[in-house]
């Protein structure tokens, strides 16, 4: 175990990480605007997959895929959100159980439409390839993305920090009612933010989908890493997310290397141990 | 107290299980198997009113203590070939006493937690046994869990016939009832329902609020615990699934189905649901739009579950025609009754 090594792993296990957060950041920003536990975060990121292999198999056209994957989520995000979400109020434990017949809704129908097979999305030739950097063999689809995480990362940073409509979104998470006092249309906030949300995590399942497969079940695999990456960096942090989802990859990386057998003990229990020491994570406010 | 009596009610559900235990053996060996497992399940949604009905406190991660008591059973018969006779009585001791020092444990830091929090550090303990069960393949054979030897032999007894085990399912079944009923009933019941009601008000009454929690959920998981020892040996295999949110979930909403804060309601979700996924999925492809379906409907139309829905309905009956005619001073018994509670 020499340098190389530990380079490769720490290179891994960012790039996980870079997918982990387009997905941890929406559902960061869904709990931090809304206060909602989203059980369904984990089908919009399998639905995304399932989507944008349908574009591929009729186009033909990945780049085109991105984009139309993404926008269906969003719109799929939207529609539970103003009809069901809406209605159900603010108890936590409601949300849970709303959210989670959601997700075994989306799961039959995913399998209905796409079957039960494992299927994979095959990136352009071009992304396929390896760079080496000081001797190390890098896959460019990690370094893509990598780089389409700090871009997006980059892009909402920008939005939320320095735009009137960001301003809007802070506002409402730190004092919703007063936001509304101050003439802020909190309820369009929300919705917003919602289907941002889920285009997100769809956007995430476009990409995660050459990279974990595209198979029935992924939804439930992929939704505890989610919020593990929201309970690190504090529920409505976008920074939090960020350093949330690189510690969950780091983490779940070296486990998996390191020490198989215990690799996602390893994972969940400082997460508890967070949780005792500061229930709001890392960057959260309450 | 409510429009039907207490002894009216509990006479009913006397009799109902009475029927049940009488009945199930007769039916098709499937169905004594479904009821089998639903009686489990059973066990392990009471266990989860306890907090949640009771305590209002909700736990996503009940799953843990199932699968805790169901990999012990899977170890210790697997590797130790302990438990397949007699000592099997010990191993679901070890199963209760397992899941009580792991919920003691997971207490001590989700009691730290409120809320949507709680719900949160609850996942991620959870997700703990789950990561155990799921990687530490040495131990408990990994994704591909464990397959029992069989059931425990007891004497003349072979508990491999379904309708024995359904006799010895249904007896803790009954046990672990009347255990929690004469719990939720006794004075420290009335408190963990005076804490789901008014924390604040409890601790200013000069209870120990958080160790009332604290001990509600030992109490739950011990249950929890015991749950997965009968769950272990009814399906002769254990595996990581056992342990997933989908079952902390399912344990939530056959709580809220039934009904929260009536015990029986949990009984009445663990047969809906158990029905739906293993009834109805041998029936239709499509059965998990009805599951689905059912959290969805749950939610919007049966805020109270049945049994609570139930019982809000034959209150208003009973109670609406005599609104006017009731005597005064039962308002001054209850305050007497409360101001016996601050002593």
């Amino acid at each position: 175990m020499d340098a190389k090594f530990w380079l490769l792993q720490a290179f891994n296990g960012i790039s996980y990480g870079a997918l982990l957060f387009l997905l941890g950041s929406g559902l960061s920003l869904i709990f931090g605007v809304m206060r909602i536990v989203n059980l369904a975060h984990g089908s919009y990121f399998l639905l995304g997959s399932y989507v944008a292999l349908t574009v591929i198999w009729t186009a033909g056209s990945w780049l085109l895929a991105i984009p139309v994957a993404a926008l269906a989520i969003a719109a799929v995000g939207l529609l539970m959100e103003r009809v069901f979400l809406r209605a159900v109020g603010s108890d936590p434990l409601r949300q849970v159980l709303l959210t989670f017949g959601f997700a075994l809704l989306f799961q039959q129908a995913a399998l209905d439409i796409w079957g039960g097979n494992n299927l994979e999305i095959n990136p352009p030739a071009m992304l396929t390839r390896s760079l080496v950097v000081v001797g190390l063999y890098l896959p460019v689809y990690r370094i893509f993305m990598l780089a389409l995480a700090l871009a997006i990362g980059l892009a909402l940073w920008l939005t939320l920090d320095r735009t009137r409509a960001g301003a809007r979104v802070r506002a409402t998470v730190d004092d919703a009612q007063m936001a509304r006092g101050v003439g802020i249309d909190t309820s369009r906030v929300s919705t917003l933010i919602f289907a941002l949300g889920a285009l997100l995590a769809g956007l995430g399942g476009v990409i995660g989908g050459a990279f974990l497969g595209v198979y029935p079940g992924l939804d439930f695999d992929i939704l505890p890493l989610a919020f593990a990456v929201v309970i690190i960096g504090g529920m409505g942090s976008l920074g939090g997310a960020a350093i949330g989802a690189v510690m969950v990859g780091l983490a779940d990386n070296f486990g998996k290397v390191l020490f198989p057998q215990i690799s996602y003990f390893t994972l969940y229990a400082p997460l508890v141990l967070l949780l005792a020491a500061k229930p709001t994570g890392l960057f959260g406010r309450e | 107290m409510t429009g039907v009596s207490r002894q009216g009610r509990v006479l009913a559900a006397l009799a109902l299980l009475l029927a049940v235990a009488v009945v199930t053996p007769h039916t098709t060996p499937f169905l004594l198997l479904l009821v089998t497992r639903i009686l489990i399940l059973a066990i392990l949604a009471m266990s989860l009113d306890l907090l949640l009905g009771f305590t209002g406190i909700a736990s996503l991660g009940h799953a843990a203590f199932l699968g805790l008591g169901a990999y012990l059973t899977a170890i210790l018969a697997v590797r130790y070939e302990f438990g397949l006779g007699w000592d099997f009585g010990l191993v679901i001791l070890f199963g209760s006493v397992l899941g009580a020092a792991t919920s003691a444990v997971f207490g001590l830091f989700a009691m730290r937690a409120s809320g949507v929090y709680f719900l949160m550090i609850t996942l991620a303990l959870s997700q703990c046994v789950w990561g155990l069960a799921y990687r530490w393949d040495t131990l408990t054979g990994g994704d591909n869990g464990l397959n029992l030897p069989g059931r425990p032999v007891l004497g003349p007894i072979q508990l491999s016939n379904d309708t024995a085990y359904f006799y010895v399912v249904f007896a803790f079944f009954a046990v672990s009832l009347l255990a929690l009923y004469v719990l939720v009933e006794s004075p420290f019941g009335k408190s963990l329902v005076g804490i789901r009601e008014h924390e604040v008000r409890m601790r200013i009454l000069g209870y120990n609020t958080w160790l009332h929690k604290y001990i509600a959920f030992i109490v739950s998981g011990a249950f929890g615990g015991l749950a997965g020892v009968l769950w272990a040996q009814v399906s002769g295999q254990v595996s990581p699934d056992n342990v997933t949110l989908t079952t902390s979930v399912d344990a939530l909403l056959m709580v809220v189905l039934g009904g929260p804060g009536t015990l029986l309601g949990g009984v009445l979700g663990a047969g809906i649901v158990l029905f739906l996924r293993e009834y109805l999925s041998t029936l239709v492809p499509w059965w998990q739009y009805v599951l689905g379906g059912m959290y969805v409907l749950t939610i919007f139309y049966l805020p109270d579950g049945v049994l609570g829905t139930l019982r809000r309905r034959l209150r208003k009956a009973r109670i609406t025609p005599t609104v006017d005619a009731r005597p005064r001073p039962r308002r001054g018994q209850e305050l007497e009754i409360n101001g016996g509670g601050i002593e």
